[in-house]
């Protein structure tokens, strides 16, 4: 018997999910590895027996638990599909200001009607196994992932500073050409794709274990960049382990 | 005959973000009908608020997987409009090449894997794989030149990297372009074969007068920028949106409510469809014929007819920008700088789904001071609700489940993108 997969989500964008579609153009033969029990985005079919579970998304209200939960008791192996699930992604970008200030602004004076608390990533919640980090996912990583899962080593996912693969590229460093990034400190994994096409790295993948963030925040500031432009730029998908600590 | 009629739809499938349709029926007569909007916010305005004025189009392409090189461009409309940036005809061109793109991704992946599975009584595009393999091979392979189109130009389609204020960070070479002219001359193919397929298919037959609104422009099929335009009479300056989209809140709902001069109206590529067709590439009038759908075409299923219109017309149209590029080279540009000068301005497009507005209010510092943006498929949720009101009493008598696929068929044929219409609710200015 295939493995069975269910794919969910949560306070998100879907593009993870919609990446996952994706892959099929050049991996269709993902469908003969894996049985996939439940999508709603893409499927109607909704099976509850599931080995493998995909979440996408933060959890931005409590009634969001019970299901997460629920799904980490059917799941064997449980897996945060990009930036939202793992670290929080642009949602907590909202964390940074008062939690009444951010939904008056939006809902004004109906704000009681739509629940909602400071964003958080699944790992909050549930025991997660595994992630695949980036806003969006990388489709070959994904696969790479779906791969090891399957054989039950575990998931090549790099421990390493995009940096590296920057430089493997031969890419001229931004902060050369007069722009900035936080490559240094952030995860590779996604083939230096920003810089790559002319923008900084965004932190989407996360911190690499032990970064050295004050060093990172002089480079930014010897760039010339304000104080309240480096927090910016450590905010973007930084805001979740910002806001916790 | 089903006199009585309960439809409990918890998250609707096949659909972008987590919509419930509730339907109540007594005796005959209609007591509930609605379709609720269960996503959770996300307060993408209040994100905004304060964040450097060149972070908001990567920050609000997050807000949607599927059309973020639209929310990219509403974006860095309405910055350019608020500081005063003026485009160099590269860069239209290249946004125009984008934006065809994407409009073709988000409709191949609509029509065959979302909407096709009803017509051939499947759950998935996964059993569908079986039934019409050389459909889903034909998708797959259609979608794979819209993203790699996007990935050219943009880096990539899911949050475009290179589109900036004023241009772009990274340029395609002509060799690039060449290409990606090969296999659109060869897609041509696709789209003759798409027509043939879903023109055999069981549209179904409803309709319902409805005032359609879109942008539109004096000589083109309007995508980026336009004045805003309705089938009832009546053009408007993008400026002027929040006199269009009267947004409100409803309870059942975390997503807004908009209506016009009736009780709702619809955007998208009916809308479009309706409003612009004068202006559709010859082969795109031609689908439509063999589509059997004329201006103006008041049964909302047939969206999904008007968007495979619009993926001949996006064929046509990326080979015509490709033309101009190859024939004018590619040339580095200088980055925008700011001036010090902040300002307010509007961006509007006509994203997959619909019209789009982005309205930004910046700083001298640079920094964002407000923001309100109205997305497409909130402003559809009134007139689906108005559909289904009108639909269910002419089908009440044919039982529960084909009232529900009935039901489930219509949300899907808007197309909606519930996760974008919750994140995007109305601001105060303050």
């Amino acid at each position: 018997m295939k493995p069975q997969v269910a794919f969910f989500d949560f306070t998100s964008c879907e593009g993870c999910q919609l990446t996952v579609v994706d892959s099929l153009q050049t991996h269709l033969d993902l469908l003969d590895m894996v049985e996939i029990v439940q999508f709603r985005e893409a499927m109607s079919e909704r099976g509850e027996d599931y080995a493998v579970a995909f979440i996408e998304g933060s959890i931005t209200r409590e009634s969001d638990e019970a299901r997460l939960k629920e799904i980490r008791e059917r799941a064997a192996v449980l897996v945060a599909l990009g930036a939202c699930a793992h670290i929080g992604g642009v949602n907590a970008i909202k964390n940074l200001a008062p939690l009444h200030d951010v939904r008056k602004y939006v809902y004004g004076e109906r704000a009681e009607w739509f629940a909602t608390y400071a964003a958080r990533p699944i790992s909050a919640v549930v025991k997660v196994d595994a992630f695949i980090p980036g806003c969006p996912i990388d489709r070959e990583e994904f696969i790479r992932v779906v791969n090891a899962l399957l054989r039950g080593i575990k998931p090549p996912i790099p421990d390493y500073p995009m940096c590296v693969e920057c430089k493997l590229k031969e890419n001229v460093c931004l902060f050369d050409k007069g722009g900035d990034c936080l490559g240094a400190i952030t995860r590779a994994g996604c083939g230096a794709i920003c810089p790559t096409y002319g923008d900084g790295c965004e932190g989407c993948r996360g911190l690499i274990p032990n970064p050295n963030r004050d060093s990172m925040q002089s480079v930014l500031a010897a760039r010339g960049l304000t104080p309240q432009d480096v927090m910016a730029r450590m905010t973007m998908f930084g805001s979740y382990e910002i806001s916790k600590a | 005959m089903a006199q009585n009629l309960h439809i409990d739809i918890h998250h609707i499938t096949r659909v972008e973000g987590h919509g419930n349709i509730v339907v109540n029926a007594k005796n005959g007569v209609l007591e509930e009908c609605r379709l609720d909007i269960v996503e959770t916010p996300r307060f993408f305005e209040a994100l905004l608020r304060g964040r450097p004025y060149t972070e908001a189009s990567h920050i609000t392409s997050r807000i949607c997987g599927i059309c973020a090189v639209g929310h990219a461009t509403a974006s860095l409309r309405a910055t350019e409009h608020a500081l005063g940036v003026a485009l160099s005809e590269q860069t239209r061109l290249l946004r125009d090449l984008i934006f065809f793109g994407e409009m073709l991704d988000s409709h191949v992946l609509h029509t065959y894997m979302l909407i096709a599975p009803d017509f051939f009584g499947v759950g998935s595009v996964i059993p569908l794989a079986q039934v019409a393999a050389n459909a889903v091979l034909r998708a797959l392979r259609v979608k794979k030149l819209a993203g790699d189109l996007c990935a050219v130009i943009g880096g990539r389609h899911t949050h475009p990297i290179a589109m900036t204020v004023g241009g772009f960070t990274h340029l395609p070479t002509v060799e690039e372009i060449k290409a990606l002219r090969e296999r659109l001359i060869l897609a041509r193919k696709d789209m003759d074969d798409t027509i043939t397929l879903f023109k055999t298919l069981p549209w179904p037959r409803f309709k319902r007068e409805t005032e359609y609104i879109a942008l539109s422009k004096p000589n083109e099929y309007a995508f980026i920028d336009g004045a805003i335009t309705s089938t009832d009479g009546g053009s408007w300056d993008v400026t002027d949106y929040k006199t269009i989209t009267n947004e409100h809140l409803v309870q059942h709902s975390s997503s807004k409510h908009t209506k016009h001069k009736r009780e709702a109206y619809m955007v998208g590529a009916l809308a479009r469809f309706n409003v612009n067709y004068n202006f559709l590439h010859p082969k795109a009038k031609a689908a439509a014929q063999e589509l059997g759908m004329k201006p103006v075409c008041t049964n909302p299923y047939f969206n999904s007819a008007a968007q495979i219109v619009e993926m001949v017309h996006s064929v046509e149209g990326a080979i015509t920008v490709c033309d101009e590029l190859i024939a004018r080279g590619i040339k580095p540009e200088k980055p925008y700088t700011f001036s010090g000068k902040g300002g307010a301005g509007v961006g509007a497009c006509e994203v997959p789904r619909g019209t789009l507005y982005h309205d930004y209010e910046i700083g001298d510092d640079g920094r964002i001071v407000n923001a309100n943006c109205i997305i497409p498929t909130g402003q559809n949720l009134a007139n689906i609700e108005a559909d289904m009101r009108a639909l269910v009493p002419q089908i009440l008598d044919q039982g529960q489940d084909k009232v529900t696929l009935a039901l489930e068929m219509l949300v899907r044929a808007y197309d909606p993108c519930i996760s974008c219409s919750v994140h995007f609710l109305s601001v105060k200015f303050v």
